[in-house]
């Protein structure tokens, strides 16, 4: 990802992490910053669990190596990682991401008070509220996913153990991680097909569709988003190498000369010659209107 | 019974002699029946920022009268306030808090920060009760928001029974846990099927239901790189018609098996409240802002009785048939223990068809008794005709059944049913009864 032009990259371990596409354990993170480094790239560690008592245990060592390692940052969701950072590991540089939940700017002020550097908007805002976010945050980092799928259902229970078990099909309770590549169509919507899989947090339901936003990408480099994120997650190397190379010519070419940045019909091609024609491409919630 | 709580899970309450039973009151009447049937507080929604945008939620008037009502009784009233905030729901919050305390309000259930921290700075005299929808699952988070001002959490459901015991030993703060009724299957507030299904925002109150969907499961063997396999090669798969899949994608289910659901059992932890008593849960919590009059009442009867028998005499308390008998009678889903004890398996979900309507519904309210003559002035909530089997029920633990002989309305004119709603009948009653008791009748759909 380093080499197709991400400037940062986000990795770690399902029992501190959630949603991660493989497992980068201390040393591997060790071994890594070199290579960060030699791209002038920064490393981000996921220690977004929502954690139980348990997985307090060694959390505290854990913060400590990651401070020592001088990893760029750690992102979080649970307080408890706060709690123990400001003990453990208190020049960790701690970034907000609680997914679905960090919707307002108040809440990331909030967040900010309590020594988070780092804001990731929900993926279910609207541009409006997005390019806003910025406004309000001029002294806060303001991170949002432009491309990818997003997770749409998280359940501590095992729910497609449980179901093999239901239908009589023990021999496959231990076929449900990621490789597996399983998918869920609900019954009156038929052409939509929702990737899911289990690991030691349970059950994740991602979205039918990839957000990419592309077309639209100015909005969001006008309103001087500080971060970018492209979710890899369930997507074979080729195509997120595809898809950072296209992002990484699109803001540079607006950093070059943002008065003559326009979108190039180019990039979306060839987002989409490497696209599961199954999975649309769509603009997310960035311009649906929801009503409650 | 047998509690299956270890020595070692005992904890102590925080500020409460004896627990508190939290229960649903989705509207004014909902609240006075809760109260009257022995909630020590009720928990309601407002107009704004609350996550039943489809329950009748409360006006500040209705609000104000709820609280004179509850005070009687010595019970309380909670607000929740549990939405995930956008941006443009910032403007009015804070009128609406001090507006909240003005009426009497004693805490508010908040998940946001926003919410949180508004709160604690425009309405200081209202409590700040950080609600399930922030999935506290360890006691280093329960640490944090006690640090941050609040002097009660609701823990996430997912949480169990020893877990809570640890939080009890690091961290002095109240502790609300669920104890009956329907549950998210995934983290509470980790959901957005409903905005991605119908465009309802799930955190701000628009949640569909879609867990309770029905959904098939199929395996996806396509080659990275979409690389097709030759149409030779695809045939060798099985592809069901019905589905529009692709080639190598294959359903894992056969035509007789249940779809694949999340729905999960509702939750019902009546023979096993010791242990949670024990354990040191200050405040337990009934859900359910939109069911029946019938549902709380029922409800929080039993609980009202199994809590006060327990504190009374832990010692030779016995779980009495007749209160299960009771709860079952609201229930209309099968039940389970949640992640207390053990995680949920696979017998703890709903894969069967639909749900069942409660066994028994509510067929009037008792509005007057002369013990002279024995008869009752009953007002109508359900149809219910001469020759009927029915029950009558009020709190702690008052219960019979009897036939209705005969009925008459309020001019003395025999009927040969209860057709209008809220219409007066009069009937003969076998035992005394009192204002605020109630009738039921068996379901027929059920």
């Amino acid at each position: 990802m380093l080499q197709a032009g991400a400037n940062a990259v986000f990795v770690g371990e399902q029992r501190y992490g959630m949603r991660l596409p493989g497992e980068m354990t201390l040393e591997h993170i060790e071994e890594s910053m070199n290579a960060v480094r030699d791209h002038q790239a920064k490393l981000y560690v996921a220690v977004n669990n929502i954690l139980h008592n348990e997985r307090l245990d060694g959390l505290s060592a854990y913060l400590q190596r990651l401070e020592q390692i001088g990893v760029d940052a750690i992102v979080f969701g649970d307080p408890a990682v706060l709690m123990t950072a400001r003990t453990a590991a208190p020049n960790l540089n701690l970034h907000w991401n609680a997914e679905m939940t960090s919707t307002n700017y108040i809440t990331a002020k909030y967040w900010k008070k309590r020594g988070s550097s780092r804001f990731v908007v929900a993926r279910e805002l609207n541009m409006e509220q997005v390019v806003e976010m910025k406004q309000k945050l001029p002294d806060m980092e303001v991170q949002i996913q432009v491309h990818g799928m997003t997770n749409i259902y998280h359940s501590k229970r095992h729910l497609l153990q449980h179901y093999f078990r239901h239908i009589d099909k023990e021999e496959q309770v231990n076929e449900v991680g990621m490789e597996r590549k399983l998918f869920l169509i609900e019954r009156e919507r038929q052409d939509e097909k929702f990737p899911l899989y289990e690991d030691s947090n349970g059950t994740h339901i991602m979205s039918s569709d990839d957000v990419c936003i592309i077309e639209d990408f100015k909005h969001l480099l006008d309103a001087r988003i500080d971060s970018f994120k492209v979710e890899g997650l369930l997507k074979p190397t080729v195509y997120n190498e595809t898809v950072v190379q296209v992002y990484r010519e699109a803001i540079d070419t607006y950093v070059a000369d943002p008065d003559n940045y326009r979108f190039q019909e180019e990039w979306i091609e060839r987002i989409r010659a490497v696209q599961d024609p199954e999975r649309e491409l769509s603009f997310g919630f960035f311009y649906k209107e929801q009503m409650y | 019974m047998t509690t299956q709580v270890k020595p070692q899970y005992k904890g102590k309450r925080y500020r409460l002699d004896k627990p508190e039973l939290l229960a649903p009151a989705g509207n004014l009447e909902k609240l006075k029946f809760a109260v009257h049937y022995g909630a020590d507080a009720v928990y309601i929604g407002g107009q704004k920022y609350g996550l039943r945008s489809n329950a009748d939620n409360f006006s500040f008037e209705e609000m104000r009268e709820g609280v004179e009502f509850a005070k009687k009784y010595g019970a309380k009233v909670f607000v929740a306030t549990n939405i995930y905030a956008h941006n443009e729901d910032i403007e009015g919050l804070e009128d609406y808090l001090r507006n909240l305390y003005e009426v009497g309000i004693s805490a508010i259930i908040a998940a946001d920060p926003f919410i949180i921290e508004t709160a604690q700075r425009v309405a200081p005299g209202l409590e700040v009760h950080v609600s399930t929808q922030q999935s506290i699952a360890n006691w280093q988070t329960v640490q944090f928001w006690k640090e941050e001002g609040a002097p009660r959490v609701v823990l996430a459901r997912e949480t169990s029974l020893e877990e809570i015991a640890e939080m009890k030993q690091h961290v002095d703060i109240e502790i609300e846990a669920f104890i009956h009724g329907a549950m998210c299957s995934s983290y509470s507030g980790r959901c957005v099927l409903s905005n991605h299904f119908t465009d309802r925002d799930s955190n701000r109150g628009g949640c569909c239901q879609s867990c309770r969907w029905k959904y098939d499961l199929f395996e996806d063997n396509r080659p990275d790189g979409d690389e097709l396999i030759s149409a030779q090669e695809a045939s060798q798969f099985p592809v069901l018609e019905q589905f529009r899949l692709g080639v190598n994608q294959l359903a894992l289910f056969d035509e007789e098996d249940n779809a694949f659901a999340m729905s999960s059992k509702d939750l019902c932890m009546i023979e096993h409240l010791p242990d949670l008593i024990d354990v040191g849960v200050d405040s337990f919590k009934i859900e359910g802002r939109m069911k029946s009059i019938h549902y709380v009442a029922t409800v929080v009867n039993v609980y009202r009785q199994v809590i006060d028998s327990y504190m009374a005499d832990p010692d030779n308390y016995v779980l009495k048939q007749e209160w299960l008998d009771e709860i079952y009678k609201a229930a209309n889903r099968p039940v389970n223990t949640g992640f207390f004890y053990e995680e949920p398996d696979h017998e703890d979900h709903i894969y069967e068809p639909e749900d069942k309507p409660a066994p028994y519904d509510f067929a009037g309210l008792v509005m007057d008794y002369d013990a002279e003559t024995g008869m009752a002035t009953i007002q109508q909530r359900n149809h219910f005709k001469a020759g009927a089997e029915i029950e009558f029920f009020g709190p702690n633990g008052t219960f019979f059944k009897q036939k209705v002989d005969r009925l008459w309305d309020v001019e003395g004119n025999e009927l040969d049913a209860a057709r209008h709603p809220l219409q007066l009948v009069r009937i003969k009653v076998e035992q005394p009864v009192t204002y605020f008791d109630m009738m039921r009748k068996k379901n027929a759909k059920a």
